[in-house]
């Protein structure tokens, strides 16, 4: 059990150096939760995804072989009642009903999917970040009218969250009619009440904290800290759930665009379309709804595990 | 043979990518029926993890290591099923915990939380169990218990609901209770009730306690013998009186000199231990204390330090212990704390008053095993 | 102890805090008297203590002298300037004179600034020291005052141990070389070894930098250890006041008797000798506190006339000043101690009891 004089010195040096620490810069919350990201299968899973589906939906139109819209199969006489023909040498997903190139078509979709998706969410975020911010400021910062601000804003947020998704979302396409910016603005309102109350409820919860205590006793202004301290540390749940919303959301446009109410504009392909219009011929080529529906699951699916995996690595008690 | 014999339990966290973390590392130690022992350390020293290893309450994840013996009156806790070790939990031992009201269930009266526990394991239904609940809660010292019975966790105050929860503790006259930082979440007067209604079952019915705190003054008014943890190790092992009048590992040196006390003046000079339990060795040998031990020596950092039996019955695990006044001249326990550590000024090597080191871990025998 | 320059004197002192139901509109429905009725001075350059069990409205009290949480009555004065009156923009400035430490190093920090940041902060608020490099040097001696490392400026709370943690927030309070430091629970939440690191270096900077305390503790050692002057308090007002020494040797309010016997000493000796005041029951709700002396439903002392209907104010005997009827008798052996019937005490709805602060968290005790 004794150990050689020369490796003994080295651990007291070491010990000393110990001691003297290095002088590395320090790692903020946002560092350490990549790295917890980094290390969790699930994201890197989810990112994989995302990744490969944001390429595709940027410079996946670029490289497609067919035209999105173009009726190959009915100009070279393929398509016949009752036959749709399946994936040969050059269309490795076969022919739509149409006779147009179901790859391409599902490239192409790609694009207004994640336009879709990520402009509703944005949308949602803005405005339910808005109201939760104000209402949240108002609430844990301000005295009777504060209280009051509070109250009404979260009373018409509570009526929206009152009404079921799919039918505020349906209704709005409706009431505006049907076009690209009626499926953003109706998936994206469906989505302000989520975020409002999340970002209130972590405002309040933040402005309780002694960090806000010790800033007001410092002397800040309550605007100040406000913006520099609650509203920073209120954001993390609510970056986690717009990940999470832009699954929600896609899988939403495509409701709508099922239902009919999506972008009017045929000759953008768009995956819920694509399912709504592979309906009657499941019995002859059940593949026309199975590769839309499995585009919109696994990317649904890229969304949601690196949401929870940023959950994770966000969540203050899984630290160590 | 003691009632409870904790021997070299070792206890470890892996996880994935990370070293794994021994949270316990080769405890051992020993109660008797009838007598309080304690287990003092800071937090992250790993005295509840020994509790919850020990009562087999440890979160069953991968990467989580038991090892060593716990054996209770002749059947060794660690190698037992699941089902027989609840039968055993509860019947024969019992836990209190730190916080009562996260240890209650919160919707279900207090009432039915013990007549639960009288019918698992003494067999008492209906009205007779609800009369042995009421006499428990009225043992407790709980005002007008037969109307608590119906109320719930959160219709009590903070030391009503520990003394719930003891009466659950004890509702099968258990042999052996173990507290886990029973009196922490609660203010000193309603503690001090708490510890003389301890202090009392275990005069009356001959329990043995297993006392888990990080208050020097709780262990000093209640335990016969004392273990001092720290990262997982037991440190030094003494009966009440040497342990505080005379404490040879200088971490218990170090605490005893931390601790503002009720009866010094003002401004009476503390003298803290330097670091935090944060600064450990970077390496797995060597005693974990060595960072922050103001004697420390070479062979500190050189392997882990083996458990020292002194002559006066009670063990320590440091090479260079603090001097015993009168046998080194002019060595006073408190004057060795303040000076700062001067590595290599010390020959490496145990006192000389001191049997030889003891190889491997054992125990140190207590009094009562002795012929 | 008038003759002194005193830097703070708090007077009649009260913090209601209104309890409210209702689904839409809220009205009251009574009110927690957190602090009622406070009277008490701070001598510059000296430490008080304030202990009392959780509830007691101790921490409230430290707030309310700060201005953090409004007073509902009575007047602070701050080194001849009376605080409850002044206008916003002249109180922000006074901040700087007076600072807080807080109980919980790691919830008093923001997560999200590094401790440059944290230390800068106030610093701006104040427009103290010209430009960045004039800043960073208060910073630097600041860290050394208080004993951390130039590489800590760079780093972020969560990369601190408990008692380092601490030491950034007294900096952050000292930074700004305020006179009066109200310090909440500054150790119970920190292991006993880090404990004595931080009592000894709010010494060591009172004695070099001339800082008046208010320490707010349930710990009575670490009070006694600290302060000059201990203050007693219990369900919302002292019932004791005495020096520190004195408190120990001539405790006169039953309270402080019983408060005194229940902390445990580190000593088997002590331990084993001493005779232990066991107090029945619970604190009593600071929704509805007792009539007359607040103490008599639990006080073993209690005599049948004046304690249950007139409320004892407090009053001078020798360096003390005590709320009790019954203190000389007490003392002297006259009025002997009996048993009390425990009275039930319901727990407050968690939610409507801003004052509950101050129970001592508990050091972590897993892994």
């Amino acid at each position: 059990m004794t150990i050689a004089p020369g490796k003994k010195k080295q651990k007291i040096d070491r010990l000393a150096e110990l001691a003297a620490r290095d002088d590395e810069r320090g790692v903020s919350l946002w560092q350490e939760a990549f790295r917890r990201l980094r290390r969790n299968p699930a994201a890197i899973v989810g990112a994989a995804i995302l990744t490969v589906f944001v390429i595709v939906a940027v410079v996946g139109p670029l490289l497609v072989p067919f035209g999105p819209s173009d009726t190959i199969g009915i100009r070279e006489g393929l398509i016949r009642p009752g036959v749709i023909p399946g994936a040969d040498g050059d269309h490795w997903l076969g022919y739509d009903h149409q006779g147009r190139d179901e790859f391409s078509r599902l490239i192409v979709g790609a694009r207004q999917t994640l336009l879709v998706g990520v402009v509703s969410t944005l949308i949602g975020l803005a405005v339910g970040a808005l109201i939760g911010g104000v209402a949240g400021a108002a609430a844990g910062l301000g005295g009777r009218w504060g209280r009051w601000l509070d109250s009404t804003l979260m009373r018409i947020i509570d009526m929206m969250l009152a009404m079921p998704s799919l039918l505020l979302a349906v209704s709005i396409a409706a009431l505006l009619g049907a076009s690209l910016t009626t499926v953003m603005i109706a998936v994206g309102v469906v989505s302000v009440p989520v975020f409002a109350r999340l970002l209130r409820g972590s405002m309040i919860s933040q402005s309780n904290s002694d960090y806000v205590l010790a800033a007001t006793s410092l002397g800040v202004r309550k605007p100040k800290i406000a913006l520099t301290h609650v509203v920073p540390n209120s954001l993390a749940p609510v970056i986690v759930q717009a990940t999470l919303t832009l699954a929600t959301a896609i899988i939403e446009a495509a409701a709508l665009s099922f239902l009919g109410l999506g972008n009017p504009d045929t000759a953008i392909p768009e995956w819920g379309m694509m399912l709504a219009e592979a309906q009657p011929y499941l019995d002859i080529r059940p593949g026309l709804a199975v590769y839309p529906a499995l585009a919109i699951i696994v990317t649904a699916l890229g969304f949601t595990l690196l949401g929870e995996a940023m959950r994770e690595a966000l969540d203050p008690k899984l630290r160590k | 043979m003691a009632l409870l014999e904790v021997d070299d339990l070792c206890v470890t966290f892996s996880r994935r990518g990370q070293r794994p973390v021994r949270a316990v590392d080769g405890v051992s130690f020993a109660v008797d029926a009838g007598e309080v022992v304690g287990l003092v350390g800071e937090s992250g020293c790993g005295k509840s993890v020994t509790s919850l290893a020990i009562m087999g309450l440890l979160p069953k994840q991968p990467g989580l290591r038991v090892g060593g013996k716990a054996v209770f009156d002749g059947t060794d806790l660690l190698q037992l099923d699941d089902r027989s070790r609840r039968d055993i939990r509860g019947r024969d031992v019992a836990m209190i915990f730190q916080d009562p009201l996260s240890s209650l269930n919160p919707v279900i009266p207090i009432g039915l939380q013990v007549t639960e526990v009288l019918t698992r394991h003494r067999g008492m239904k209906g009205a007779a169990a609800e009369k042995e609940a009421a006499r428990l809660l009225d043992r407790v010292g709980i005002p007008d218990p037969k109307r608590r019975l119906k109320e719930y966790p959160h219709q009590l105050s903070g030391g009503m609901r520990q003394r719930a929860l003891i009466a659950m503790a004890v509702a099968c006259q258990p042999r052996l209770l173990i507290a886990d930082e029973p009196t922490t979440a609660l203010d000193v007067t309603i503690q001090a009730q708490i510890l003389e209604l301890l202090k009392e079952l275990v005069r009356d019915s001959g329990t043995a306690l297993v006392m888990i705190t990080h208050d020097l003054g709780v262990v000093a008014g209640m335990c016969e013998t004392i273990n001092v943890l720290y990262a997982g190790r037991v440190v030094e092992t003494a009966r009440r009186r040497p342990l505080f009048r005379q404490p040879r590992h200088p971490y218990t040196v170090g605490l005893l000199g931390s601790v503002p006390r009720l009866d010094a003046g003002r401004g009476e000079r503390l003298y803290p231990i330097p670091g935090s339990v944060r600064d450990v060795l970077p390496w797995p040998d060597g005693c974990a204390f060595a960072p922050r031990c103001s004697r420390r020596v070479d062979a500190c950092v050189g392997e882990p330090p083996e458990l020292v039996l002194s002559h006066d019955d009670r063990a320590y695990r440091c090479v260079n212990p603090a001097p015993l006044p009168g046998v080194t001249p002019g060595a006073d326990v408190r004057a060795t704390v303040p000076t700062l550590a001067e590595p290599g000024s010390v020959p490496a090597q145990a006192v000389p008053d001191d049997p030889p080191t003891v190889p491997g871990l054992n125990p140190a025998p207590r009094e009562e095993e002795k012929p | 102890m008038t003759d002194t320059d005193i830097l703070v004197e708090v007077r009649d002192l009260k913090v209601h805090f209104p309890i409210t139901k209702g689904v839409i509109f809220d009205r009251t429905v009574g009110h927690v008297k957190a602090v009622d009725g406070v009277d008490l001075r701070i001598p510059r350059g000296k430490t008080y203590g304030l202990v009392g069990e959780s509830g007691c409205g101790k921490s409230t009290l430290g707030r309310a002298l700060l201005q953090l949480t409004p007073p509902t009555a009575g007047e602070v004065v701050f080194d001849g300037v009376e605080l409850t009156t002044l206008p916003a923009g002249r109180l922000r400035t006074m901040r700087r004179r007076m600072q807080m430490i807080f109980q919980d190093p790691m919830s008093s920090l923001d997560p999200r600034q590094n401790v440059e940041s944290i230390l800068t902060e106030g610093l701006q608020t104040h427009g103290i020291g010209a430009g960045r490099d004039d800043r960073r040097r208060i910073i630097g001696e600041t860290l050394d005052a208080v004993g951390l490392p130039r590489w800590a400026l760079s780093r972020y709370p969560h990369e601190f141990s408990g008692g380092q943690r601490q030491r950034i927030g007294i900096a952050r309070a000292l930074v700004l070389g305020p006179e009066l430091i109200v310090a909440d629970e500054p150790v119970s939440a920190l292991d006993v070894s880090i404990q004595a690191q931080v009592v000894n270096l709010l010494d060591e900077l009172q004695d070099n930098l001339g800082l008046t305390y208010l320490v707010i503790a349930h710990d009575l050692a670490v009070v006694r250890h600290i302060s000059d002057v201990v203050g007693v308090m219990y369900l919302g007002a002292l019932v004791e006041e005495a020096p520190s020494d004195r408190l120990y040797r001539e405790p006169l309010h039953p309270y402080t008797r019983a408060l005194m016997s229940a902390v445990p000493v580190p000593d088997p000796d002590v331990e084993d000798r001493r005779e232990r005041i066991l107090l029945a029951g619970d604190l009593p709700s600071p929704a509805n506190p007792p009539a007359g002396c607040r103490f008599h439903t639990r006080c073993p002392w209690a005599q049948p006339t004046r304690c249950v209907d007139e409320r004892p104010a407090l009053r001078e005997i020798g360096a003390s000043r005590v709320a009790c009827h019954w203190a000389e008798q007490i003392a002297s052996g006259e009025v002997r101690p009996h048993k009390v019937e425990v009275q039930v005490t319901r727990p407050l709805d968690e939610g409507e009891n801003p004052q509950v602060v101050s129970a001592p968290t508990e050091p972590g005790s897993y892994v």
